[in-house]
């Protein structure tokens, strides 16, 4: 199962403020639509200015980013430069 | 592939490199400084007609009605907009799929619609044959206002009665679900173990609140483009920015076109720092081009750069530490409240996730506050929302550092973060140079020497992520064996020279001979724009692969032309040598190159990548600064700039990223801040009073380039254009605060702020 981490402000918004998540999945795709149907609603909001840190490595664009089976997930805000 | 391994293996074996690591002269470097370089004011159309924008002259108000009918009619007049001449954008349109941004809000800010929320807030656009008679039609725009009271700070904005900028706008994050309207657009917090009860085993905790000013990115060339719709609707934009195709997608989803219907052309920059990577005129221009068929010119001067782009947050900081008597820290918190401007989304989250990143606790909590006001919308600016994090967090450590009577950096060193160590948003870093930094900085001959009366120094360090993301490279092989390289990303800050000097090593050729291109939208696939200190990085990776793509090609040709197999070619120095018998002589790229139409054809390599591994960056400065204790003038004595770079491409412009970044983040501690009046109304509108540093105020910026080499990339390459601004608010405020004997927690520590501060003290 991969440990998923979500945002305070998220957690609070959709999950009753439950931050970590065990979820059974190959990729993020898998992690945030478990996440919908448990939590109506949180699968646009993960969508939406986040980023997602995957054992350390920061991807802007997840969708597709494949999880292990004992992988740490953090979705983090997305990374602005300048 | 070979090549990719050897690279590494370079860098382990500390084997020179060829080309990486030299200093040639920058391709674009004569056009520059001959003038012959075009930046976004250079560009003319035939036929061109000429842009202004009409101001909001109010902080906060209702636009109850514009009358345009005396403008039109003026002579030489082509066009006339207003917010109501764009499509209509649905507040819930947040992403599409090359930038993530509100494109609601954005509208809202490019003109405003039913409402102005800033002093200087484009609310029309008009049209004519010159500027002057462009000017004189603004003037006749007829607009009735109601106007409201302007929050102008976040603590005025945060309080429960203050007047709400954005009806409906509800706070994000709170533990019980928001109620009504706030001007607080969300609550964040980052979180490591329990560092309320890991207080109570602290000795020592140090506790002080810091505020910062709202500042600009200060960039010396203005906003600036043109404009042009074609009868059958193909639209053409010129303008400086810090990426095309971010400019495309923008202007795409603003004005309600299909991006195959833009082509923009990237000019050269003059300067942008985060603050040219979005759009204020071009879709102005394209609307008014539109309407009166002509090519339309818009350049902004100083006082609306000022007061309509940029700038970065200013705000307020609450940090606290606490350690043992050894300097061992056990716990941290750090709470900030951040101006956004007039539209949600300040950097308060970044800031939150970078302040303690150079510091290995298990305790540790930041809570972020985005908080909208009276100002314009923050736009980003290096290492956005980190510098203000870090001014309040290593004040503090330097503070610490005075109580405990232990030396600032040894207190770092002893707890930096490592590779291991898991920052506050939860990431644990791979491979980092932070230690490396503060022991560089330790051993420098500057921070022996000794210091005079009315002089302090101060260090700090800095964290900064670095990004990578999407990025394409074309390598094309001319039939004389020279190279052109063709990415998507203006050169900033000598990107060219990078992208060169990578594809003369993989190619093994002459960096002279390669010809680097920044292309236009049509001519490369997409890149992510220049930002993020992503591009010598990401960008430089599909050089990298492009250019690996071209040398397999010409081993296929001359593989071909030998009747061997591939695996006999042999690429080095240019030259294709096969393995298995001395019979053949060895081919050059330009022999190889002559013969291509018999071998099958134009030889490239092309790349185009999602980068992975971009390498976090450290820094550590240190600053000794002379006070006037009757003036209160600092003078900025000497100052060292400490940075793990990876590898350095071309020193000379990594160096230059060091100095650049430094000396910006100096005019932040001690000059630069946004002045309004008590109706919201900006008062320092140019770089007279916007006291932006000059070279006379600087002494020499002295660089020290450490290289920790990111596994992530071919070479070894982390970022280095933003982290240079992250440590230098502490470093000057701390090396003040010794000098006068008082700690500083105000920026900027103008003369008339430390004169008044002496006051109070004595």
């Amino acid at each position: 199962m991969a440990r998923v981490n979500l945002p305070v402000e998220v957690a609070r918004s959709y999950c009753h403020g439950e931050r970590n998540h065990d979820i059974a999945a190959s990729d993020i795709r898998a992690i945030v639509k478990t996440l919908e149907l448990q939590f109506p609603g949180i699968g646009e909001r993960l969508n939406r200015g986040l980023a997602v840190a995957i054992d350390g490595e920061i991807f802007q664009e997840w969708l597709l980013q494949e999880v292990e089976v004992n992988s740490e997930v953090y979705f983090l805000p997305a990374i602005e430069g300048g | 592939m070979g090549n990719k391994k050897n690279h590494l293996d370079a860098i382990k074996t500390n084997e020179k490199f060829r080309f990486i690591g030299t200093r040639p002269i920058r391709p674009d470097g004569v056009d520059k400084v001959t003038g012959r370089a075009n930046f976004g004011a250079d560009f003319s159309a035939n036929g061109m007609i000429h842009g202004r924008v009409v101001r909001s002259p109010y902080a906060h108000a209702k636009i109850k009605s514009i009358n345009i009918e005396k403008a039109l009619k003026m002579k030489g007049v082509k066009a006339v907009i207003t917010g109501q001449d764009f499509p209509k954008i649905d507040p819930s349109d947040k992403v599409v799929g090359e930038v993530t941004v509100s494109f609601y809000d954005m509208s809202q800010n490019v003109i405003a619609r039913d409402k102005v929320f800033y002093d200087g807030h484009a609310v029309a656009a008009v049209a004519a044959t010159s500027t002057k008679i462009a000017e004189e039609a603004a003037a006749l725009i007829e607009v009735e206002y109601e106007v409201l009271p302007a929050v102008m700070t976040v603590i005025e904005a945060m309080k429960k009665n203050a007047p709400v900028l954005h009806k409906g706008m509800k706070t994000e994050g709170l533990e019980s679900g928001p109620k009504r309207s706030s001007n607080i657009a969300t609550r964040t917090e980052f979180r490591l173990g329990d560092p309320a009860e890991a207080f109570k085993d602290a000795e020592v905790i140090v506790e002080r609140d810091y505020t910062t000013q709202t500042v600009h990115q200060g960039y010396i060339e203005p906003h600036a483009c043109v404009a042009e719709i074609s009868a059958d609707g193909m639209a053409t934009i010129w303008s400086s920015s810090q990426g095309q195709f971010m400019v495309r997608a923008l202007v795409a989803k603003l004005c309600a076109m299909n991006t195959s219907k833009i082509k923009v052309i990237p000019s050269e920059i003059g300067g942008g720092f985060g603050g040219k990577t979005l759009v204020y005129l071009e879709p102005l221009a394209l609307l008014l081009s539109q309407q009166s068929g002509r090519p339309v010119k818009m350049v902004m001067t100083r006082e609306e750069v000022l007061r309509a782009t940029g700038p970065t947050s200013g705000g307020h900081a609450r940090a606290k530490i606490g350690a043992k008597k050894d300097g061992t820290l056990v716990a941290a918190e750090l709470e900030m409240e951040y101006e956004a401007g007039a539209f949600a989304g300040s950097p308060v989250k970044l800031g939150c996730m970078t302040g303690f990143s150079p510091y290995n606790l298990e305790h540790v909590s930041c809570i972020g506050w985005d908080v909208v006001v009276n100002r314009p919308k923050a736009a980003a600016y290096r290492a956005p929302g980190a510098p203000v994090a870090a001014f309040a967090v290593e004040s503090a450590m330097d503070e610490l550092a005075e109580k405990l009577d232990i030396d600032p950096l040894e207190l770092r060193i002893k707890n930096a973060a490592v590779e291991g160590t898991r920052a506050v948003y939860g990431v644990k870093f791979p491979k980092i140079g932070c230690l490396e930094t503060l022991r560089e900085a330790q051993a420098t001959e500057h921070y022996q020497i000794p210091l005079g009366p009315n002089q302090g120094r101060g260090v700090a360090s800095g964290f900064w992520f670095n990004i990578g993301g999407q990025s394409s490279a074309s390598v094309i092989v001319n039939p004389d064996g020279t190279v052109i390289v063709a990415t998507g990303n203006p050169d900033i800050g000598g990107s060219r020279a990078s992208m060169a000097l990578m594809a003369a090593e993989v190619l093994g050729i002459d960096y002279k001979n390669i010809k680097p291109l920044v292309a236009d939208t049509e001519s490369v696939p997409f890149s992510d724009l220049t930002g993020g200190s992503r591009v010598t990085f990401a960008t430089g990776k599909a050089v990298v692969e492009a250019a690996e793509d071209a040398v397999n090609d010409m081993k296929r040709r001359a593989a071909k032309v030998w009747d061997v197999d591939i695996d006999q070619v042999e690429w080095k120095d240019g030259i294709a040598t096969c393995i298995e018998t001395d019979i053949h002589k060895p081919m050059t790229i330009a022999e190889i190159a002559a013969m291509a139409g018999k071998t099958g054809g134009a030889i490239s390599g092309k790349a185009n990548i999602n980068a992975k591994g971009a390498g976090a960056a450290f820094a550590t400065h240190i600053c000794d600064v002379e006070v006037d204790p009757e003036t209160g003038y600092v003078q900025v004595l000497r100052y060292t700039a400490v940075q793990d770079v990876g590898t350095a491409i071309h020193p000379s412009y990594v160096e230059g990223q060091m100095q650049g970044g430094a000396v910006q983040g100096i005019g932040w501690a001690l000059n630069e801040e946004y002045v309004y009046n008590e109706e919201g109304l900006l008062q320092n509108t140019g770089f007279l009073d916007y006291r932006v540093p000059v070279a006379s105020d600087m002494p020499m910026i002295d660089t020290v380039i450490v290289e920790v080499p990111n596994p992530g990339h071919p070479y070894g390459v982390r970022g280095v254009g933003e982290v240079p601004i992250v440590p230098p608010l502490a470093a000057v405020a701390n090396a003040v605060s010794h000098a006068i004997g008082i700690r500083m927690a105000d920026l900027p520590m103008s003369p008339p702020k430390i004169v008044a501060t002496i006051d109070a003290a004595s």
